[in-house]
């Protein structure tokens, strides 16, 4: 499957299928700062993503002043 | 994974652990607006009588404060403080015009837009090298004054952020590390408009983490910034966040516990404080076995080793 990343901006192609909690481990990223999307849908943790998926993961964290 | 709310059980889009629950969309949403709505009942926020500026930078959390004030009824418009910084501005401000005549407008709801370049002849990176400041900080002066002037200017009741749980667990975390005491008081949700010339300022969004104030978004097809600004990269409260995340995913409910639990005890009145020694002198007395201090009649060790010698060795 085709997932897309961002900060920076970046594809990475990952062998499926597979459950959305093992990619977001495979990729070292932690659940509680990234969304995943599939097509135009949010999935949850245990969902089991397909090859031909399109996916996204969103980080949700953003930085910024501590003023 | 199911909606756990739901009596049709439809698939689940997010499972939230800090409270045990796992929402389909409608859920979602559902529960996203009972949150804020609880904020701003329980902080005293507004009124729908209320008309509120809404500070709208473009990002998923101003824009879903926005949205979210919207359908629950309040008069809200919003401000946008276009910093003059690139490419990241220029997005921001389109997502935000985009987001104006799409969807606010139907509500009767209008677009503020301030320019700094305009009025100050440069934009915010300009301004701080001529001023030898850090940008974030010349940034952070800017955009309070903006908020606050704006708000005054056209007789809004009270000015709202988007500032989630994250942001203010950070802050909190930050505060803390270094004993800076005297910020802790402004954290709190709701800040009154103590001084004329000064607007009411609050923050609905409080009672929820950046990651479903994301979804919401994602759920109700807002269409935010997801680029940061530049200037964010490697700030401390990045650091921070990523602390607590780290923290949350191990035992979640840590960052709602940590900013939560402060809350809490600011608002309580100071309780007449008693001392350590006057608290042990009160509860302890000595052990009926061996005469160590104790709370109860018998000490923890006397009743632990009474406990082994009864059972027999094996
Ligand atoms: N350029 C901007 N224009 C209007 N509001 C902003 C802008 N930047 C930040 N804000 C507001 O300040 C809050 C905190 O922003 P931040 O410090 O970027 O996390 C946001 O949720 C917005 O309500
Ligand atoms: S919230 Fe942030 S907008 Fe301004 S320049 Fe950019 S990072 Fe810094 S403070």
């Amino acid at each position: 499957m085709i997932v897309q990343l961002s900060h920076p901006q970046r594809q990475v192609e990952i062998k499926g299928p597979k459950r959305t909690k093992e990619l977001l481990r495979e990729l070292n990223l932690v659940i509680e700062a990234h969304l995943v999307i599939r097509g135009d849908d949010l999935v949850t943790e245990d969902e089991m993503l397909a090859d031909a998926d399109q996916i996204e993961i969103r980080p949700v964290i953003s930085g910024g002043s501590l003023g | 994974m199911n909606c756990t709310k739901c009596p049709t059980s439809t698939k689940a889009v997010i499972s939230l652990p800090r409270h045990n629950a796992a929402f389909c969309k409608d859920c979602f949403t559902t529960f996203v607006h009972e949150q804020v709505a609880r904020a701003i009942k329980s902080f005293k926020m507004f009124t729908p009588a209320d008309r509120i500026l809404v500070a709208v930078s473009g990002g998923k959390d101003s824009l879903a404060l926005w949205h979210i004030l919207l359908n629950l009824g309040y008069r809200a418009d919003a401000l946008y403080v276009n910093l003059g910084i690139g490419s990241y501005s220029e997005e921001s401000h389109r997502k935000v015009q985009h987001y104006a005549e799409t969807v606010a407008a139907a509500h009767s709801a209008t677009l503020l837009v301030h320019v700094v370049e305009q009025e100050a002849g440069a934009g915010i990176r300009e301004l701080a090298n001529i001023l030898h400041r850090p940008t974030c900080s010349t940034c952070g002066t800017i955009k309070r004054y903006q908020f606050n002037r704006a708000a005054v200017e056209q007789n809004y009741d009270v000015m709202a952020t988007g500032h989630n749980l994250d942001d203010e667990a950070a802050r909190l975390l930050g505060n803390v590390l270094h004993w800076q005491e005297e910020y802790l008081d402004k954290q709190s949700p709701t800040l009154p408009a103590s001084v004329e010339g000064f607007a009411k300022k609050v923050k609905p969004l409080c009672r929820l983490s950046e990651r479903e104030i994301a979804a919401y978004a994602v759920v109700n097809r807002i269409d935010y910034i997801v680029e940061e600004c530049p200037m964010a990269k490697g700030s401390k409260m990045l650091l921070y966040k990523e602390v607590l995340n780290r923290l949350e995913t191990e035992s979640p409910g840590t960052k709602q516990r940590f900013y939560w639990g402060f809350l809490d005890k600011q608002n309580k009145p100071d309780a007449p404080t008693e001392s350590m020694a006057e608290k042990d002198q009160r509860t302890l007395a000595p052990c009926l076995s061996c005469g160590q201090p104790t709370t109860a009649d018998t000490c923890s060790y006397c009743k632990m080793m009474a406990k082994a010698k009864s059972v027999p060795a094996r």
